[in-house]
C-alpha cells in the first residue's frame, strides 16, 4: 500500500493513499468532530460541521470526504475553522426544537453533545423553526420532524442499505424535509418498520414509540402477573446500555434486573426460538418429502414478513407458516403457561424485549391473538427502552448478583442462542433437520460458511443423500435478490433464511445506538460464544421443549401446534 | 389512458423521469401529477415512488396539487425589479382576484412566482405556460389576460 | 468602442432555423478543418487559445479535454450546460436563439478531439423557444451528416441530445447538472472524482457551458495564438455581456476581454435612463460583487474579479440607478438563493434565511452595530464551507456591499426607525 506523508496541525504524518483527512487524523488522535458521517453508511458531507483548512484552497474542505494528498498541509483547529463549525452548529439549532430536556434523546444526542462540544452557550440566529406534526401513527415508530436535522442518514439506510426507499428528502432549500412517500404517514407507506432509521439517527427526529409506560403501568397494578421473554440479541447488547463494553454477555445480571424491576417471571426467548426449529425443521422436512412449495422462507423476522406482504405477495406461500418466537411464546404464555399456573390468562399480560422495533407492529397484528379481545403479547421493549427503566429503576447494574431465568421457559440451547445473529436460524434449523433426517448424529456444528457479515451466504448440506442447498441473507436489498430468483422461479435453494437487518438482530433497529460493522461483530462474536459455551447445541435436545410436546403439544406440526403455534400471510401490495 | 401512450414514447430508463413529467404535467390542463399517476410512472420505470416523489418536490416546474389551465409566472428577481416603477404582481392579482400561489374558482389561472426568465433585457416579464410576455406594464397586462379569458 | 463580434458575427444576419444559411455563412468550416486534424493539434491548439470556461469558474478548458481524452472509457460524455438560471445573465439564450449551429460545431469537435461518443445539452425548462430551435437545428445538422454515424465520411460517431431542466438554478452546477440528468433532484455530489473521471452514469463526462462550446469554432478558425491575443494575458478572446437594468440600451454585447464596465455601461449601454446617478452595479449576476459607480474604470477580466474572492466571469452587468435601495435589492437576491439553494449542506440551507432575516434589519431601521458583525460573520461562512459553487458564491453581494457600501449600514444603524 502507497503512503502519503502529509502535515496535520503541524505534525507530520504518512497514512496509506486514499485515506480521508478525518480518518487521517482519528489516526493520530486529533479527533475533528462530525455529525452527518456514520461509519459504514455513504460518506454525505451534508452537515459541513468535519470542515478543516487545507493550505492552498480558498475555501473549508470536508474531512469526511477529502483524501489526503502527498505533501497536504492540514490545519484542523484555526480560528476561521472553529468560528465556520460553530456557526454552523448554531444555524441547525436555530431550525430546530432546542426543548432538549423533555427530549427522548437528551444526554444521548449526538447534535447536543457536537454543541457542548463547540462551547455554544448562545445562538446569534434567532430560531425559524416552525412546528410539524409528529408521525404516531404506528405502533413502531415515532418520527417528530421538528428534531430532524436533515443529515440524511435515514434516507441512505432505508434506500440504499434496505432498499425499501420509503423515506425520502422532499422540497429544497430551507424547505428541505425527511418524510415517508407521498408526504404521508410511515403506515401508509409500506414502512417494514426495521427502525434501521431510528437507529442512526443522530436526534430525536425518529425512535422507537416508547412503551415503558404501558409496562410500568402493568407492573405496577397488584393484579397483574406480568410475565417477560428476552430475545437473544439482548443479552449481547444490552450491556451497551448500562455502560459495559461492545460485546458484554449479561445474561444473568439482566435478568436480575428484570426481577428487580417487578416482573414476576423472567422467561428466555430461547426457548421459544428451540420450538421454533421444532416446528419450523419438521415443516422443512413435510415439504421437502411431501413434494411442498420450495424454497421454503423463514418467518422470524416480522421486518421480512412487512416486506414480503407489500413487496412480494406472490410468494407468500414460501414462507413458513411458523410464527415467530416471540409470537409462540406469546401464544403459549396465554395458553399453556394459565393452565399449567392455574392463573387467568386475562390477568397475565406479556412483555417481550425485542432488539427491533418492527416486533412491536408484529404484536400487534390480528393473527396474533389466541383470545381474540388480547393481543397475546401485550406490550413489546426494544433493548434501549429496557436499558431507560433500569436506569429509571437506579439499579446498579455492574454489581448484581446473577440470575437464572424460570421455568418452565428457561432453558435452551446453543442452537436458540444463535438466532440472534445472520446466518442462526439456519444453522440452528440445519442441527436439527440433519439430525432428524439422516437418523444420525451430525458432526461438526459449527457452519462458518453461514457466518459472517457478507451480505449472501450459501451452503450445502446432504439430506437423506441428497445435496440440498441453503441460503442467507441478511439487509432487505440483499433479501430482494433472493425474492427475485423465488419469483422468477430460479431459486438454486431448498431453504432460505432472511433477516431484515444487517447482521440481523444483534443489528437490530431497537439496539443500542451506535452501531457499525465492528460493533456488530462484536455482538456475533459473543453470541457464537455463548453458543459454544453451551452443554445443550441442538434445539431437539431441549428438555423443556421435549416435555411441552409430551404435556401438552403432543406433536410437532400437530392440531394444537397448528393452532398456537403457526399463522397465515396477507397481501398487502395495494398503494391506493 | 394518456399517461400510458406518453410513457410508451420512452424507454424503461430512470434518467427519462423528469422528461415523462414534464411532458406529462403540460399535456394535462390542470398541470400537476397525482398520486396514482406517481405510482404507474414509477411502475413504468422500476422505480421507487420515493424518487418520483422527491424529483416532483424538488423542481419548481412541476406540483402536485391541481393547478390552472394557465400558469402565470411572474419573475421577482433584480433586473425585472429595477426595470419597472409598476408592481406587477398586484396588478394581476387584483385583475384575477387571488394571491400568489392560487387558483382562480373557474380553474383557469394559477399565480406563481418563479425564477429569474432570462429576459433581463426585455423585462418586466411574465410568462404563461411557455409564452413569454415581456415589456410589461399595466395596460398590458389587462389586455393579455383578457385574451386568454375571451379564448377560455 | 465598438463590439468585437467573434462569436456573435451570425446574430441577426443569419435565420437561426436554417443550416444553409449558417453554412453559408462559414458554418460547419472549422468543424471539416478539424476533422482533418490530429486530435491532439485541437487540444493544442485551445490550450495555446488559453481559452478558460464561460460558465463563470473560468476553468482551463484544454485542462477538461486533455482530462476527458486521457480517460479510456468506451463511452464519454460531452455536456452543453445551458442552465443559464442566474438573474441578470441571458447571453447563453442569444447564443441559443440567434446560433444554434455553432453549438452544436463546438461541441462535435471537442467530441472528436476528447473522443466524446453522445452528447447533451441540458437546457432550462424556461428557455422552451431553445429547446425546440435546438432539437430542429440538431435534426437539420443530422440529415446533413454532421452529425450521426461516421461524421462527414470520418470514421467519427457522435450525436446529441436535447433535455429539459425543470426549475432548478443549482443544476447549473456541473454534478447537481449531473445528477438531474440521471433523473434526479439537483444535488451535487462530493468530489472528487470529478466529472472527467466519473460523471453522467459514471462515465467520464466534460462539462461546458454554451458560450464555451461556441467559441471552439472560432480559435480552430484563426488559431490559438491568435485567439490568445485578443483580450488581457489572463483572460483572452472576446466576452459576451447580459447588461440590464436601468441603462438605456440593454442586451447582450459581444466585448474583448479588458474593456472597462464604463465602457460598457456608457459607451454601448448609452448610460443610464433619464441620466440618473447609478447606485450600484452588480457583475456576474445574483452570484457577483456589488459596486459602487466610482469603481466602474475596472477592467472585465478572470483575475480582476477573483478579488472579490468569487468567480464572475459570466459576463452580467446589472446597472441599478439611484433610486432603489440597496438592501432591498440584497435581500432580493438572498432570497433568490434561499429560494433555489437544494437544502443538502446545512450553511447554504440554514444560512441564506438568516441572512435575509439581518438584511431586512436593515431595510427596518432596527440593526445593530452586532448585526453588521453577524452578516459579514455568516456571509463568509456561507461562502467557505458550502458544498458547491452556489453556497460558495451566493453571500458575494453581501461581503462586497460591506466593503464597499458600508455607509449605508451605518446609516441605516444611527438612523433607526423611531416608535
Amino acid at each position: 500500500m502507497k503512503m502519503v506523508n502529509l502535515t496535520i496541525n503541524n505534525v507530520k504524518v504518512s497514512v496509506e493513499e486514499n485515506t480521508t483527512i478525518l480518518k487521517a487524523a482519528k489516526k493520530f488522535n486529533m479527533n475533528i468532530p462530525t455529525l452527518c458521517y456514520y461509519e459504514d453508511l455513504d460518506i454525505k458531507s451534508d452537515c459541513r460541521v468535519c470542515v478543516v483548512e487545507v493550505e492552498g484552497k480558498k475555501g473549508l474542505v470536508s474531512s469526511c470526504s477529502t483524501p489526503v494528498v502527498e505533501g497536504m498541509v492540514v490545519n484542523t483547529n484555526s480560528p476561521r475553522v472553529l468560528n465556520a463549525r460553530k456557526t454552523i452548529v448554531e444555524l441547525i439549532l436555530s431550525n430546530h426544537d432546542t426543548n432538549c430536556t423533555t427530549c427522548v434523546k437528551n444526554l444521548r444526542c449526538e447534535l447536543q453533545t457536537l454543541a457542548r462540544t463547540l462551547g455554544i452557550d448562545e445562538n446569534r440566529f434567532p430560531s425559524v423553526f416552525e412546528k410539524c406534526e409528529i408521525d404516531e401513527g404506528n405502533p413502531s415508530i415515532q418520527r417528530n420532524p421538528n428534531l430532524c436535522i436533515k443529515c440524511g442518514r435515514c434516507v441512505d439506510v432505508c434506500n440504499n442499505v434496505q432498499g425499501t426507499s420509503v423515506l425520502a428528502i422532499l422540497g429544497r432549500g430551507h424547505n428541505v424535509k425527511v418524510s415517508a412517500v407521498f408526504d404521508e404517514k410511515l403506515s401508509d407507506n409500506f414502512c417494514t418498520f426495521c427502525g434501521q432509521c431510528a437507529s442512526v439517527c443522530p436526534v430525536g427526529a425518529i425512535t422507537e414509540k416508547d412503551d415503558t409506560d404501558i409496562v410500568w403501568r402493568a407492573l405496577t397494578d397488584p393484579k397483574k402477573h406480568v410475565i417477560v421473554q428476552v430475545a437473544p440479541a439482548v443479552r449481547v447488547s444490552l450491556g451497551e446500555e448500562v455502560g459495559q463494553k461492545v460485546g458484554t454477555i449479561v445474561t444473568g445480571k439482566m435478568v436480575a434486573a428484570m426481577k428487580i424491576l417487578g416482573f414476576d417471571q423472567v422467561f428466555d426467548t430461547d426457548f421459544a426460538a428451540d420450538l421454533t426449529i421444532i416446528e419450523e425443521g419438521n415443516e422443512l422436512i413435510q415439504r421437502v418429502t411431501n413434494g411442498g412449495v420450495l424454497p421454503m422462507m423463514t418467518s422470524c423476522c416480522p421486518g421480512w414478513i412487512n416486506y414480503a406482504e407489500t413487496r412480494y405477495p406472490d410468494i407468500l406461500d414460501h414462507i413458513s407458516s411458523c410464527k415467530s418466537p416471540q409470537q409462540m411464546f406469546g401464544a403459549l404464555a396465554k395458553s399453556y403457561y394459565p393452565k399449567k399456573t392455574g392463573i387467568d390468562p386475562k390477568d397475565i399480560f406479556v412483555v417481550s424485549v425485542m432488539p427491533c422495533t418492527a416486533k412491536k407492529y408484529e404484536a400487534k397484528r390480528e393473527e396474533m391473538r389466541v383470545d381474540e379481545n388480547s393481543p397475546d403479547v401485550d406490550a413489546v421493549l426494544t433493548t434501549r427502552e429496557l436499558g431507560k427503566m433500569i436506569k429509571q429503576m437506579g439499579i446498579d447494574f455492574e454489581n448484581l448478583d446473577e440470575k437464572p431465568f424460570d421455568s418452565p421457559f428457561g432453558i435452551t440451547t446453543g442452537a436458540a442462542a444463535i438466532f440472534g445473529t445472520t446466518g442462526g436460524v439456519m444453522e440452528a434449523a440445519i442441527r436439527t433437520v440433519y439430525e432428524v433426517v439422516n437418523k444420525k448424529p451430525l458432526e461438526g456444528l459449527d457452519f462458518k460458511e453461514l457466518r459472517g457479515l457478507k451480505g449472501i451466504k450459501e451452503a450445502e448440506i446432504n439430506l437423506g443423500g441428497k445435496m440440498v442447498k441453503v441460503a442467507v441473507a441478511h439487509t432487505l436489498s440483499m433479501a430482494k435478490i433472493l425474492c427475485d430468483q423465488v419469483r422468477n422461479g430460479t431459486s438454486p435453494y431448498a431453504f432460505i433464511e432472511i433477516m431484515t437487518c444487517l447482521g440481523g438482530c444483534i443489528g437490530g433497529g431497537g439496539q443500542p445506538y451506535g452501531t457499525s460493522n465492528t460493533v456488530r461483530q462484536e455482538r456475533i462474536n459473543s453470541t457464537y460464544s455463548l453458543d459454544a459455551s453451551m452443554s445443550l447445541r441442538k434445539s431437539h435436545e431441549n428438555p423443556e421443549v421435549i416435555a411441552l410436546y409430551k404435556d401438552y403439544l403432543k406433536e410437532p406440526l400437530g392440531k394444537l401446534s397448528h393452532h398456537l403455534l403457526h399463522t397465515h400471510y396477507h397481501d398487502r401490495s395495494s398503494k391506493v | 389512458m394518456i399517461l400510458k401512450e406518453i410513457l410508451q414514447k420512452y424507454p424503461k430508463k430512470d434518467d427519462q423521469l423528469i422528461e415523462i413529467l414534464l411532458d406529462y404535467q403540460s399535456a394535462k390542463s390542470n398541470h400537476y401529477i397525482s398520486k396514482e399517476e406517481i405510482i404507474e410512472i414509477a411502475d413504468y420505470l422500476g422505480i421507487p415512488e420515493s424518487k418520483v416523489c422527491s424529483v416532483l418536490s424538488f423542481y419548481t416546474f412541476f406540483s402536485v396539487k391541481p393547478r390552472g389551465k394557465h400558469i402565470i409566472q411572474v419573475c421577482k428577481d433584480v433586473p425585472c425589479y429595477v426595470s419597472s416603477n409598476i408592481d406587477i404582481l398586484k396588478i394581476i392579482e387584483t385583475e384575477l382576484g387571488i394571491l400568489v400561489n392560487e387558483t382562480t374558482p373557474n380553474q383557469q389561472f394559477t399565480l406563481e412566482f418563479t425564477s429569474c426568465l432570462g429576459c433581463c433585457d426585455v423585462g418586466p416579464v411574465m410568462r404563461i405556460n411557455d409564452k413569454i410576455y415581456t415589456h410589461l406594464t399595466a395596460d398590458k397586462i389587462k389586455a393579455i389576460l383578457s385574451e386568454y379569458r375571451v379564448n377560455m | 468602442m465598438n463590439e468585437m463580434k467573434l462569436i456573435s458575427k451570425r446574430f441577426g444576419k443569419i435565420n437561426p432555423l436554417s443550416i444553409d444559411e449558417y453554412i453559408k455563412f462559414d458554418g460547419y468550416k472549422n468543424l471539416k478543418k478539424a476533422l482533418s486534424m490530429e486530435k491532439i493539434e485541437i487540444i493544442d491548439e485551445v490550450q495555446k487559445s488559453y481559452l478558460r470556461g464561460r460558465g463563470g469558474a473560468g476553468f482551463p478548458t484544454s485542462i477538461k479535454m486533455m482530462g476527458l481524452a486521457k480517460e479510456s472509457n468506451k463511452e464519454k460524455f460531452i455536456i452543453c450546460n445551458a442552465d443559464e438560471g442566474e438573474p441578470g445573465n441571458f447571453k447563453d439564450r442569444y447564443l441559443m436563439e440567434n446560433d444554434p449551429h455553432q453549438i452544436i460545431e463546438g461541441m462535435i469537435i471537442v467530441a472528436f478531439a476528447t473522443g466524446g461518443t453522445k452528447g447533451i445539452i441540458y437546457v432550462r425548462g424556461e428557455y422552451q423557444k431553445s429547446i425546440s430551435l435546438l432539437k430542429w437545428s440538431i435534426d437539420e445538422a443530422r440529415k446533413f451528416g454532421y452529425l450521426g454515424k461516421n461524421i462527414l465520411g470520418s470514421k467519427f460517431s457522435f450525436d446529441i441530445e436535447v433535455r429539459s431542466g425543470a426549475g432548478s438554478y443549482v443544476c447549473g452546477e456541473e454534478f447537481a447538472l449531473i445528477e438531474s440528468l440521471e433523473g434526479k433532484p439537483g444535488r451535487t455530489r462530493v468530489k472528487p472524482p470529478f466529472p472527467t473521471q466519473s460523471g453522467i452514469n459514471n462515465k467520464p463526462t466534460l462539462i461546458n457551458n454554451v458560450e464555451t462550446f461556441s467559441t471552439i469554432p472560432t480559435i480552430i478558425e484563426i488559431g490559438g495564438a491568435n485567439f490568445s491575443k485578443i483580450g488581457t494575458p489572463s483572460s483572452t478572446g472576446t466576452k459576451l455581456i447580459s447588461l440590464s437594468g436601468n441603462v438605456k440600451h440593454k442586451g447582450v454585447f459581444e466585448i474583448p476581454f479588458g474593456v472597462s464596465i464604463r465602457d460598457v455601461i456608457y459607451e454601448l449601454g448609452g448610460g443610464i435612463e433619464n441620466d440618473r446617478k447609478i447606485k450600484l452595479v452588480q457583475l456576474g449576476g445574483a452570484c457577483g460583487p456589488i459596486i459602487p459607480e466610482y469603481m466602474l474604470d475596472m477592467i472585465i477580466d478572470f483575475d480582476r474579479f477573483e478579488e472579490f474572492e468569487s468567480k464572475t466571469g459570466a459576463g452580467a452587468i446589472i446597472v441599478i440607478d439611484e433610486r432603489f435601495d440597496i438592501f432591498t435589492i440584497l435581500l432580493k437576491v438572498v432570497r433568490f438563493f434561499q429560494h433555489e439553494s437544494c437544502g443538502k449542506c446545512t450553511p447554504c440551507r440554514e444560512g441564506h434565511i438568516q441572512l435575509g432575516n439581518l438584511i431586512e434589519k436593515f431595510i427596518e431601521r432596527k440593526a445593530m452595530m452586532q448585526d453588521i458583525v453577524s452578516l459579514e460573520s455568516l456571509a463568509r461562512v456561507i461562502h467557505q464551507a458550502s458544498l458547491c459553487g452556489l453556497g460558495q458564491t451566493s453571500p458575494t453581494a453581501i461581503i462586497s456591499s460591506l466593503r464597499y457600501f458600508r455607509d449605508d449600514y451605518i446609516d441605516r444603524i444611527e438612523h433607526p426607525k423611531r416608535g
